[in-house]
């Protein structure tokens, strides 16, 4: 078989793709670069910098979903166009899917575990920083083989939930469908461990004084998505392994011959599927109780309550997974159990809304660029809340299922809950990250444009879904009745596409302009992270601080009022550091070649790449790997340089 | 830095547990623990999966049939005894006699080789019997399960040996004894796995 493609726009990404490539070789090598992206980037265990690599990833991912989407928009902006022919529409519905979810939510949100949680409850790392790395290189690679799909063999196209038997070798013969299934085993195995990872470092790394019930609710929020991590990733690890061995093995899991049920696999997959969409959910809750209480300068309305839903969320995340498929045809009390379970969600939800805007009430309220996303998610997510519990009816799901009702829905909820968390997230921890602020003004068009755009794509879709239009469709006829609201939409796509730009048009103008952040606490903040100078000095606290009780900094400030920042230079004691490690990226690499080679069903390469990984896991295993100390010394002058002394 | 006998001894009592207990050794501990739990989810996921797919034969041969519970009380006789003499090694390991515990950790890794040596003997006389991955559904599920502990216990004895030639090399300190602690616990809970692949599969497979 030819690798080289022979259609005109794959033809022009792969292109576009070699061309970006050389140019990056080409930047690295004029300024001597190599070494530096080795050993600052590649190697590195720093939680910080780990954190801000899977940032980049997924601002890129963000933007490959979003052309995916503004293709299919385009699509469906007019009955019977041509732009796309029936095989693209599908591939491009199933990249768009998978990579929004697995390689743009997924990796924000490990952007801002990374980033906030050792410095939220006062530690220096995370518990296991080599395995960190070895999560982000992991995820990385995954991501990587599933984007060069599209040039390589073609795109899977049997969508994002990838069900047999449609998805099998009988009727997905080419190797999309494997592309699929081992990039989210790759990035999949990676997900487990940041979810065991930073699980250990809350519970075991926490600053002395600093008990569960004072920590941030950030953090809460990251203990329990961790936690749902841990239970749900496995069946998601175990569906794509056996339909990965009956495709090519030739075993019968989910065939339609020889004994296989394809229903196996939607149990399997919704097990993990519906948890994943709590994963991601629930630190944006967590970045939204942080933005709610710094910007109305409150304590947090309801701590107790917060952790009690959180919680309640993550158990009852279990319990809910068939109504992805109540028309399967369970018995009406399978169908009930779940259709009351679903329900059921809404309460605790519901519990942190009001929480919410207690918070709010009677506080000094900032219209901050983080408090603007927290106070247009409130509205959209109570209203894709609700249009969730009508989804949740189980007879009336029976019309709704696989509609453009059941569309708008979840993207109401992943962009007004997800998106825009983890957007006032970015916002709202970016001066830590880099030092400097965001200008509001560019943001400030971005956030309305991108809302405006949000609620003019997504409201006709409710509608469009009610007249009948079934998702994956790739074209309809005109006399539906669709043409007007499917107009709109496309509208809708490309102002929130304008919204995404003047984000990124952001960026770049404030990394000349942005006011720089001498202060490391441009907000007035509440938690230990604001205790910090920005950029946070890689072993991030000098003297790990003593908590007294909930909102650690904002107590510390009130207690010695400019004196909080300050450290007596003659207390400075040696720190232990880990090393940095070139292993986490190399074993990745064996992952991403063990990957390739079985994509295309070539055992060889598979093998080279397996013993790869056996051989990087051995090396590591007889590694004496103890870290290094960082002199006093050297500690002053990094702290002075910061005014910290 | 090794320890002598009586050194690993003392520094036990001072400390008031374990050497493998120091902070770093309770926080690789407590993560093994949460591993631990994501393999059980995954056991579980194919534990399902065979149960619902355990009556598919398609007029294929039917497991119950295929079972010879011989060479399968054989494998449990073997495994389970694995665990009580991994269990040796880290009662000797806390004693200090680093010669004790690698001697019991041979002994282990023998007793799992065994096992897998059986398991594969079955597989094989299977599959000469037309009992294939690719019969049937029930059997796609049937060797799945049953391999992925096999392959667990194959690991296991690969990460042993490893666990060996650090402690020839460093001897008992620290983080060898982490290591060998983690080790155990991984062998025990492939032990536990077992007791459920042969009540679930084998006992109720000859019964059903």
């Amino acid at each position: 078989m030819s690798l080289w493609p022979t259609e005109p726009m794959v033809q022009a990404s792969l292109v576009a793709i070699i061309l970006v490539s050389i140019g990056i070789i080409f930047t690295l090598t004029y300024f001597k670069k190599w070494g530096w992206l080795w050993r600052e980037w590649i190697t590195t265990v720093d939680h910080k910098k780990i954190g801000i690599m899977y940032l980049i990833c997924a601002l890129l991912m963000l933007f490959r979903g979003g052309v995916d989407a503004l293709l299919m928009r385009i699509q469906l902006a007019f009955p019977d166009l041509q732009f796309l022919d029936a095989q693209h529409y599908n591939e491009i519905f199933t990249t768009h899917g998978t990579i929004m979810i697995l390689f743009m939510a997924m990796p924000f949100l490990f952007a801002m575990f990374n980033i906030v949680v050792p410095l939220q409850i006062g530690a220096r790392d995370v518990a296991f920083p080599y395995l960190n790395a070895v999560s982000f290189w992991l995820f990385f690679f995954g991501a990587l083989l599933f984007n060069i799909s599209f040039v390589l063999g073609g795109a899977p196209d049997a969508g994002w939930v990838n069900y047999p038997p449609l998805s099998e070798l009988t009727f997905s013969p080419g190797p999309g469908i494997d592309y699929y299934l081992l990039s989210l085993q790759i990035s999949g195995i990676g997900s487990i461990a940041t979810g065991i990872n930073f699980l250990v470092t809350i519970l075991k790394m926490r600053a002395p004084g600093m008990s569960m019930m004072r920590m941030p609710m950030f953090s809460w929020s990251v203990l329990a998505s961790c936690i749902v991590i841990i239970f749900a990733f496995p069946a998601l690890t175990a569906a794509l392994a056996l339909l990965s061995l009956d495709r090519i093995v030739g075993t019968h899991f989910f065939t339609m011959l020889h004994g296989g049920n394809p229903m196996m696999y939607m149990n399997l997959f919704w097990i993990w599927g519906h948890p994943e969409v709590y994963i991601v959910i629930l630190p944006a809750y967590g970045v939204f109780s942080e933005v709610v209480s710094t910007f109305s300068k409150k304590r947090l309305f309801g701590y107790k309550s917060m952790v009690a839903s959180l919680l309640l969320i993550s158990v009852a995340s279990y319990l809910v997974w068939v109504h992805h498929f109540f028309t399967m045809g369970s018995s009406a009390g399978v169908n009930s159990f779940f259709a009351v379970a679903s329900m059921a969600i809404a309460i605790p939800t519901g519990v942190k809304v009001f929480n919410w805007l207690f918070t709010m009430f009677r506080g000094r309220i900032r219209l901050s660029l983080p408090m603007l996303w927290m106070l247009a998610f409130i509205p959209t997510f109570a209203l894709g809340g609700a249009t969730g519990v009508m989804l949740a009816v189980a007879p009336a799901d029976y019309q709704f299922h696989n509609s453009y009702f059941l569309i708008a829905h979840f993207h109401q909820v992943l962009i007004g809950g997800v998106v825009y968390g983890m957007l006032a997230g970015l916002y709202y921890w970016w001066p830590k990250m880099f030092g400097f602020q965001l200008v509001e003004k560019l943001g400030k068009w971005a956030f309305w444009l991108f809302n405006i755009g949000f609620y003019v794509c997504f409201m006709p879709q409710y509608a469009l879904g009610l007249m009948g239009m079934t998702r994956r469709m790739y074209e309809y006829p005109s006399g539906m009745g669709w043409n007007g609201l499917n107009q709109v939409s496309t509208v809708g796509a490309f102002i929130m596409g304008i919204g995404f730009l003047l984000i990124v048009a952001q960026i770049l103008y404030s990394i000349r302009h942005g006011k720089r952040d001498t202060t490391g606490d441009p907000w007035n903040g509440r938690t230990l992270e604001w205790s910090l100078p920005s950029p946070v000095p890689h072993y991030n606290f000098v003297r790990i601080p003593e908590v007294k009780g909930r909102d650690a900094w904002w107590m510390m400030k009130q207690e010695k009022g400019d004196e909080a920042t300050s450290t007596p230079s003659s207390s400075i004691q040696p720190i232990h550091m880990p090393n940095s490690s070139g292993l986490p990226f190399l074993m990745s690499l064996a992952f991403f070649v063990a990957g390739f080679g079985l994509v295309f069903h070539q055992f060889a390469l598979a093998a080279v790449g397996g013993i790869g990984i056996g051989i990087c896991l051995f090396l590591r295993s007889l590694e004496q790997d103890e870290g290094y100390m960082l002199s006093p010394k050297e500690i002053r002058r990094i702290e002075s340089a910061q005014g910290r002394l | 830095m090794a320890l002598a006998q009586h050194e690993v001894v003392r520094a036990q009592t001072e400390a008031n547990r374990p050497l493998e207990y120091d902070e770093d050794g309770q926080r690789h501990i407590l993560g093994f623990w949460l591993f631990l739990a994501t393999d059980l989810v995954l056991f579980a996921c194919l534990f399902a999966t065979y149960q619902v797919l355990v009556t598919h034969t398609d007029g294929g041969p039917v497991l119950s049939e295929l079972f010879e519970l011989g060479g399968v009380t054989a494998e449990t006789i073997l495994l389970l005894t694995s665990s009580f003499t991994g269990g040796l090694a880290i009662y000797e390991m806390r004693r200090g006699n680093l010669r004790g515990l690698i001697g019991w950790l041979v002994f282990t890794v023998m007793l799992g080789l065994a096992f897998i040596g059986i398991e594969v003997y079955e597989f094989v006389t299977f599959v000469g019997e037309g009992a294939t991955m690719q019969r049937s559904a029930a059997l796609s599920a049937f060797f799945t399960l049953v391999g992925t502990h096999g392959l667990h216990v194959s690991f296991g004895i690969l990460w042993m040996i490893s666990v060996i030639v650090q402690l020839l090399r460093f001897g008992i300190q620290p983080v060898t004894a982490r290591k060998a602690f983690i080790a155990g616990l991984y062998w025990h809970f492939l032990d536990v796995v077992w007791v459920f692949v042969f009540s679930a599969v084998y006992l109720m497979g000859v019964l059903g």
